[in-house]
C-alpha cells in the first residue's frame, strides 16, 4: 500500500466512523429497539442477550437504546459547542489579526487568561456555579473552547494578510468587511475545519466527563457519560454497563480524531500547491 | 502634458523592535525624502537593486503602506489626507500590478470573480453590463472569454499576470503601478507582458510607474527613470538620456551590469565593493560612498542634495566624472 493510500485510509475511516454515529443518532427513534426509559426491574443487569444485544441497566433498561438515544446528546453538545465556539473564537481571531494593535493585544491576552485555567476544570467550576443542565454544559465548553478557534484563526489571518491577494484587494479599495469575509475567511476554512473535527472530539468527551460527574444533563435522559457513572458500581458484577457507553465514546472520539488527522494530511500545504499549481 | 501624480519628500520609517520588552531600537528608514513628479500618459521607471526601497516608495505612495511624512498629489488632491473611506473611493483611479502572479490571485475564486470584483465595489456599471465588460477586459489583456469560469491554479504564470492586469484595468484607472510586473516570469513570456503593458498605456492613455531591476526592460518601454539607492533618489531623467550618459557614480555601475550581446564591445562590468548598506544605520554624507569608485573626502560628511546639475537632477558632489569610458 502506497503512502498516499495510507493517508486517505484514515481520512475513510474516521469519516465513515462519524458518519455511522451521526447517522445512528439522528435515526435513533427508528433505530432503538426498546423505549429508552421503559424498566423491566426483575430483570436488572442482565446480560446481552439476543433480545437485548447489550443487556439491560441497573434499572432494567435496554442498553442499547440508552446508547441510541444518548448519541444525540452527546453529538448534540459536540455541534453545539462547536458551532458556538468555533464562530465566537473565528469572529474573535478575525478581528485580533485583521485590526491588531492593542485590540489585538487585549483579545489575545483574554486568551492567555483563559488557557491559563485547566479546561475541564473550568467547566466543572461554571457549571458547578450555573446548576446543572445541558445547556450549561454547553455554555461552559464554549467559553472555554474559543480560545483555540481564535488563536488558530488569528495566527491564518496574519499570516494571509501579508499576502498579494489581500493586498491586491486594498490596492483595489474594497471595504475591510468585504476583504475579510471574501478573501481572509475562505482562505481560513480548510484549518478551521480541521480545528472543529478535532474541537467536536473533545467536546464529546468533556461532555461524557461532566454527565459522568452529574454535572451534565440529568435523568432520566440517556447520555454516555452519565451511564458509565451509574455503571460505576457494577465494573465487577455487570461490566457491561459502563463497557457500551465507554466504547461508544471511544469510536466517536476516535473516528472525530482521524476524521480531523486525515484532513491535516489531506490539506497539507505542500501538497495542497502541488495540486493547485499541476492542475 | 499635464502632471498627473506629485510626491513631495516622502519618507516612510519602520520601527525596529528588539529585545523582551520589544522597545524600539531605532528605525529604518526604507524611503527617505524622495520627490517626484509623472506627467499624464508618460512611463516612468523606478530602478535600484533589492532592498533599496522601490517597492515601499509605490505601496508608500499609494497608501498601502502609510507613510510617515511628505506629500502626495494626485491630480492636485493630497491622498495622505483623504480619510479611509475617500481613499476607498480614489483607488479607482490607480491601480497596481503585483510581482507575483501566484500571490497576487485569491486560489478560491474564479476568475470571473476575480475580475468583477473592483466594478462591483466601486459600482461601476449596472450589474447586468457586467459580462459584457469582463468579456472587453479579457480580450483587451489577450485571454479567451472561456478563462472566466476557471480558477487561477489552472494557468500559467503569463497567463494569470494577464488576469491580474485586466483587474486592474477594471476600473479604468489612470494611473498604474506595476511593482516588478515581469520578473517572476519565464523570459520567453516576460517580453509578451512588456509589450502588453506597452500597448495598454498608448491605447488608454495610461499613465505607467515601472518598478524594475532589469534594465534592460526599462530601457525599451521608460520615457522617464529614477534611480533608487537606500531609499533615496540618486538620478532622475529621461530614460534615453540617463542610458547614454549615466552620471551618478551608482547609476553608472548598475548600467555596467546590463549584458551586451556583443563578447567584443570591449565593456568591463564595474564590481562595486561589499554590500548595500544597512538602511538602520545609513553612512555619513553620501549613502553611496563606501562602495563608491571616486570617493572623495567630501562624500563622507556633507549629504549631496538631488539638484539639476547641468541637464538634469543627479545626487552626487562629482557628477560626470564616470562615465564614457566604461560604457559601451
Amino acid at each position: 500500500m502506497s503512502r498516499g493510500a495510507g493517508r486517505h485510509l484514515v481520512l475513510i475511516t474516521g469519516g465513515l466512523l462519524v458518519v455511522v454515529v451521526f447517522a445512528a443518532a439522528l435515526l435513533a427513534p427508528l433505530l432503538a429497539p426498546r423505549e429508552h426509559s421503559s424498566q423491566t426491574l426483575e430483570r436488572r443487569l442482565e446480560s446481552p442477550s439476543a433480545e437485548h444485544p447489550l443487556g439491560l441497566d441497573e434499572l432494567g433498561r435496554d442498553i442499547l437504546s440508552r446508547l441510541l438515544w444518548g448519541a444525540r446528546v452527546s453529538l448534540g453538545v459536540g455541534l453545539a459547542v462547536v458551532v458556538l465556539a468555533g464562530g465566537l473564537g473565528t469572529l474573535i481571531g478575525a478581528v485580533a489579526g485583521f485590526v491588531g494593535g492593542r485590540i489585538d493585544g487585549v483579545l489575545m491576552r483574554l486568551c492567555d487568561v483563559v488557557l491559563a485555567f485547566p479546561g475541564i476544570l473550568l467547566a466543572i467550576a461554571l457549571v458547578a456555579v450555573l446548576g446543572p443542565a445541558l445547556r450549561h454544559v454547553v455554555v461552559a465548553l464554549v467559553l472555554i473552547g474559543w480560545v483555540s478557534y481564535a488563536r488558530l484563526v488569528r495566527g491564518q489571518v496574519l499570516q494571509l494578510r501579508e499576502l498579494e491577494f489581500v493586498v491586491a484587494a486594498r490596492a483595489g479599495g474594497y471595504p475591510p468587511l468585504r476583504i475579510l469575509w471574501r478573501h481572509l475567511l475562505p482562505n481560513v476554512l480548510p484549518v478551521l475545519t480541521v480545528q472543529a473535527s478535532l474541537g467536536m472530539a473533545g467536546a464529546v468527551l468533556a461532555e461524557a466527563s461532566l454527565s459522568f460527574l452529574g454535572l451534565g444533563i440529568q435523568p432520566p435522559t440517556p447520555s454516555w457519560g452519565a451511564m458509565i457513572d451509574a455503571g460505576r458500581s457494577h465494573l465487577l458484577d455487570a461490566p457491561h454497563l459502563a463497557l457500551f457507553p465507554g466504547l461508544a465514546i471511544l469510536l466517536t472520539v476516535m473516528g472525530l480524531n482521524f476524521l480531523g488527522d486525515g484532513l491535516v494530511d489531506y490539506l497539507d500545504p505542500r501538497q495542497r500547491r502541488l495540486y493547485e499549481r499541476s492542475g | 502634458m499635464s502632471t498627473i501624480l506629485e510626491v513631495e519628500a516622502l519618507s516612510k520609517e519602520f520601527p525596529v523592535r528588539r529585545g523582551l520588552l520589544q522597545r524600539q531600537r531605532g528605525s529604518v528608514r526604507a524611503v527617505d525624502r524622495v520627490s517626484l513628479r509623472l506627467e499624464e500618459g508618460e512611463c516612468f521607471a523606478l530602478v535600484g537593486e533589492s532592498g533599496s526601497g522601490k517597492t515601499t516608495l509605490a505601496r508608500s505612495i499609494i497608501r498601502l503602506v502609510e507613510p510617515s511624512s511628505g506629500s502626495v498629489r494626485f491630480r492636485g488632491r493630497e491622498l495622505l489626507e483623504l480619510s479611509p473611506r475617500e481613499l476607498r473611493r480614489q483607488r479607482r483611479d490607480f491601480q497596481m500590478i503585483f510581482q507575483d502572479p501566484y500571490g497576487s490571485l485569491n486560489p478560491r475564486m474564479t476568475v470571473r470573480k476575480i475580475v468583477a470584483e473592483p466594478i462591483e465595489v466601486h459600482r461601476l456599471i449596472p450589474r447586468a453590463e457586467i459580462p459584457g465588460r469582463l468579456r472587453e477586459l479579457l480580450g483587451l489583456v489577450g485571454m479567451p472569454e472561456d478563462a472566466l469560469d476557471r480558477y487561477p491554479h489552472e494557468f500559467s504564470g503569463g497567463q494569470r499576470q494577464r488576469i491580474g492586469i485586466a483587474r486592474a484595468l477594471a476600473t479604468e484607472p489612470s494611473l498604474l503601478l506595476a511593482d516588478e510586473p515581469v520578473s517572476a516570469l519565464d523570459v520567453s513570456v516576460q517580453a509578451q507582458i512588456i509589450n502588453l503593458l506597452v500597448d495598454l498605456q498608448r491605447r488608454l492613455g495610461l499613465t505607467l510607474l515601472l518598478i524594475a531591476h532589469d534594465l534592460a526592460v526599462v530601457e525599451q518601454i521608460a520615457d522617464r527613470v529614477a534611480v533608487m539607492y537606500l531609499g533615496r533618489l540618486v538620478e532622475v531623467g529621461n530614460a534615453s538620456e540617463i542610458f547614454a550618459r549615466p552620471r551618478h557614480p551608482y547609476t553608472v555601475s548598475l548600467l555596467s551590469a546590463v549584458p551586451v550581446p556583443d563578447p567584443t564591445s570591449g565593456r568591463q562590468r564595474i564590481l562595486l565593493p561589499g554590500e548595500p548598506p544597512s538602511p538602520m544605520d545609513p553612512p555619513s554624507g553620501c549613502a553611496f560612498h563606501p562602495r563608491c569608485p571616486i570617493v572623495r573626502q567630501r562624500c563622507s560628511t556633507d549629504e549631496p542634495a538631488l539638484e539639476e546639475r547641468a541637464g538634469w537632477p543627479v545626487g552626487c558632489h562629482y557628477p560626470d566624472e564616470m562615465s564614457a569610458p566604461l560604457i559601451g
